[in-house]
């Protein structure tokens, strides 16, 4: 037994394992950023007057949520790093670590956005209706009144969103990205002695990033919450 | 309970989904399993175009000319043979629990390998080797690498080799041979590196001739080899079926008409091989 | 505010507004169009426009040879992954509901954890980890990987679902049930769960698009569903990029008629309980029988 975890602990100094989660984590927070930006852009064309924005919105959100992640990143590799010949940095890896991230993005800003929409949804029609009567219009009313009340309304879903790309950035592997997942295909291939330890030092460190997240969305729901 | 007599009957409904399910799973592999002495299962790639390609029930290439082959040589017809997929993963598994009785899948002879699988050949020798845009001059070797775009797939050893020789390349990985060739076409990158005679595949599809140039220079190698069950005895005869059909011509014909418009030598000091002795 | 109630965010155009919108339209319209040559361009460049990489799609080969097979494979996992995560889901929603600490903390554990790990990651370990076993033919190793992978992960999804559809029933209807002399465990079977779960359906059905999208994933441990004969039919004809999008095509019709059997469901359901349980947070409120 005791060998067993002496095997464990080769494993860290053989696999740059915490190296590995860190690209992982850095993935999650810039795509975060990303998603959100856009998903509250499209979650804004969706309830817009213009007609030609909600179809723009709901046709970006229907056909990206409905597309597997792994097919847009692969996309935007074959596609627009390597027929449009795109760069989207200098440095070699640090081009595909964008690329990554702007896969991610794409793909989650529609769930953002089905998020915000459904915080909308939770701002009582009077709010709007008041907006309205002391004159505000649409960008105005949205941005000062209705927006701020349904991003607090959505903290739950968009915790949910959050935690759903943590995971995901396991796909970024598509995008030649190195990550988590990457490594641990070839932790298990040269190490096959120790499969479980590798499946449970990776399965835990996501547990570890994403509890708290979760504890964190949990508490942040309850303290900004609207109180009606 | 109403409401009880229900829940029942949806889990029953489940259950009996699960099994309907898991029954056609079993039913698609069509063999029995046992081998009844009337027909032979040959693992090859379902994917690689030039050495083992699947399309629906034609099956194309290099391995599977010399499998179809040494099958014949062996007493068994074409429509005698099983094909089976045997993904590079799964090879050793799949001969060591009796699910195939051959493996022709760009297999490699190495020690490691030969401690839970026997091999009969090799029937090739390939080697790790370029694969560059038919106008480009510039690359002809490894070295030629530096500050170039390589492509190759995820957690290869070719990629590592590579790598480990030349610190200055810029490596993409990407999940299958395919997307680096069109990569390549497209000048994301500027060489695809893997065993030669699976570029020289690639490079021979229709779509792909004589856009390509397999470098020919190779820096490695790799004995392509015929997996068998440990302790099999089919060995000695596989290797003189081997052995005829490099001497009776159909060999060098398998290998041209499946590398056709490839630019593709095959390494003619390492080929055709000498079938090695078998193991016990 | 509901659907209808979006069109309370502004006032209707007036003929200035109209204009404006109409100008905004042409010159968007203008500029992806400007976008769309471009790129339309370089990929005819790149020969990525020839009529035969595309005709090539629509051909009975591709079709009979690639793309349908690949759709059954995917279509048989996604189907006994939905049956088995949703008896997974139930064996631990149920056990989250439990009157023994014990159960309970058990089913959280186990749902907390398979919640947070990548579906990716199990796949990976389950196909590197069963072959090594010898309890699955090796030939049938990914789609077990596959399977198993969707299971855990979907399964503790829907054990959530389940616990909080329970618990975003009106109290009066568990306190009900116990007035009437049923014990808890008979509240839960008869009258909690099966509201329960009318509420949960619309919420289920997303969650089965989840699976359908995630067993594309099977490509990367080799199991062959659409994407990976699709990246098949592509390596062998030097199209992929044009079979790659096919298989999107695909996914996104399947998924898109999933999602609005969805949505219907949704309004169906709280269709039929308008007036009866009083309007929550939470998914469709559950019919009352």
């Amino acid at each position: 037994m005791s060998s067993y975890f002496a095997d464990f602990a080769s494993l860290f100094e053989q696999f740059d394992v915490f190296q590995a989660f860190w690209v992982n984590i850095q993935l999650t927070f810039f795509a975060a950023i990303g998603s959100m930006l856009l998903g509250t852009v499209l979650a804004l064309m969706r309830v817009s007057p213009i007609a030609s924005m909600r179809w723009l919105g709901a046709g970006y959100v229907n056909i990206i949520r409905n597309t597997p992640l792994t097919i847009i990143l692969v996309f935007l590799v074959l596609g627009v790093w390597s027929q449009l010949q795109i760069n989207l940095s200098s440095d070699f890896n640090q081009n595909f670590f964008r690329y990554a991230v702007i896969g991610l993005a794409i793909y989650h800003a529609a769930f953002v956005c089905e998020a915000i929409r459904s915080g909308v949804n939770t701002v009582p029609v009077g709010q709007a209706e008041a907006a309205r009567a002391i004159g505000l219009g649409f960008l105005p009313s949205a941005r000062l009144i209705i927006f701020p009340q349904a991003l607090r309304g959505a903290i739950t879903p968009l915790g949910n969103t959050l935690i759903a790309l943590t995971k995901n950035t396991t796909v970024a592997a598509a995008a030649s990205v190195t990550e988590i997942s990457a490594l641990m295909k070839s932790m298990i291939e040269f190490r096959p002695d120790v499969i479980i330890a590798v499946f449970l030092t990776v399965a835990i460190g996501f547990v570890l990033i994403v509890v708290p997240v979760g504890l964190l969305t949990t508490w942040a729901s309850r303290k900004f919450a609207v109180v009606r | 309970m109403h409401h009880k007599k229900k829940l029942y009957s949806v889990a029953a409904m489940a259950a009996a989904a699960a099994l309907t399910l898991t029954a056609c799973g079993g039913g698609d592999d069509g063999g029995d399993g046992g081998g009844d002495g009337d027909s032979v299962r040959i693992g090859i790639k379902y994917d690689q175009p030039g050495l083992g390609f699947s399309d629906g029930g034609e099956y194309t290439g290099f391995d599977v000319d010399v499998a179809k082959y040494v099958a014949g040589e062996l007493g068994y017809s074409e429509d005698q043979i099983e094909w089976v997929e045997a993904p590079s993963a799964n090879r050793e598994n799949m001969l060591q629990n009796n699910q195939v009785d051959m493996i022709f899948a760009t297999y490699s002879i190495t020690d490691a390998r030969k401690e839970t699988v026997d091999f009969a050949g090799p029937y090739f020798v390939a080697g790790q080797d370029l694969l560059v845009r038919a106008d480009d001059d510039s690359i002809n070797g490894p070295e030629d690498l530096d500050g170039k775009n390589l492509c190759s797939v995820t957690g290869s050893t070719s990629a590592e080799n590579v790598r480990e020789e030349v610190p200055g390349v810029n490596l993409v990985e990407q999940s299958g041979y395919a997307d680096c060739v069109t990569m390549l076409g497209s000048g994301g990158v500027d060489a695809v590196t893997t065993d030669d005679i699976i570029l020289a595949g690639l490079a021979s599809t229709d779509a792909n001739q004589g856009q390509f140039r397999v470098v020919g220079n190779t820096f490695s190698e790799e004995k392509y080899g015929v997996g068998l069950p440990k302790g099999s005895d089919q060995c000695e005869d596989i290797n003189a079926a081997i052995e005829k059909m490099i001497d009776d011509g159909a060999w060098e014909d398998a290998l041209t008409s499946n590398t056709e418009g490839a630019d593709y030598q095959y390494n003619t000091e390492l080929n055709p091989p000498t079938p090695e002795a078998c193991a016990s | 505010m509901s659907s209808k109630a979006q069109n309370v965010l502004f006032d209707v155009q007036g003929p200035r507004g109209r204009l404006l919108t109409l100008i905004f339209n042409i010159v968007g319209v203008l500029l992806v169009a400007a976008l769309a040559w471009v790129v339309l361009g370089k990929l005819a460049d790149q020969g990525q426009l020839q009529a035969e990489k595309w005709t090539q799609l629509f051909t009975a080969r591709s079709w009979n040879n690639f793309f349908l097979p690949g759709i059954l494979q995917t279509l048989r996992a996604a189907g006994l992954a939905v049956v088995l995560s949703v008896i997974f889901g139930l064996i631990f929603g149920l056990g989250r509901l439990s009157q023994l600490t014990i159960v309970r903390g058990v089913s959280t554990v186990v749902v907390e954890f398979f919640r947070a790990v990548p579906v990716l990651v199990m796949m990976i370990f389950f196909y590197l980890g069963i072959g090594r076993t010898g309890l699955v033919p090796p030939s049938e190793t990914p789609f077990w990987a596959v399977v198993l992978g969707l299971m855990l992960y979907n399964g503790a999804v829907i054990a959530e679902l389940i616990r909080s559809g329970v618990h975003s029933l009106p109290r009066g209807q568990r306190e009900a049930g116990l007035v009437v002399g049923m014990t808890e465990s008979q509240v839960l079977r008869a009258i909690l769960l099966p509201q329960a779960l009318t509420a949960m359906l619309p919420s289920l059905v997303s969650q089965f698009v989840v699976i359908l999208k995630d067993t594309a994933l099977g490509y990367i441990i080799t199991y062959p569903e659409l994407l990976a004969s699709a990246r098949r039919l592509g390596s062998g004809d030097g199209n992929i990029l044009q079979t790659l999008l096919m298989a999107a095509v695909v996914f996104v019709v399947i998924n898109f008629a999933l999602t609005s059997l969805a949505q219907w469901l949704s309004s169906f359901l709280s269709y039929r309980t308008a007036g009866r349980t009083k309007p929550t947070t939470a998914p469709a409120p559950a019919a009352v029988k």
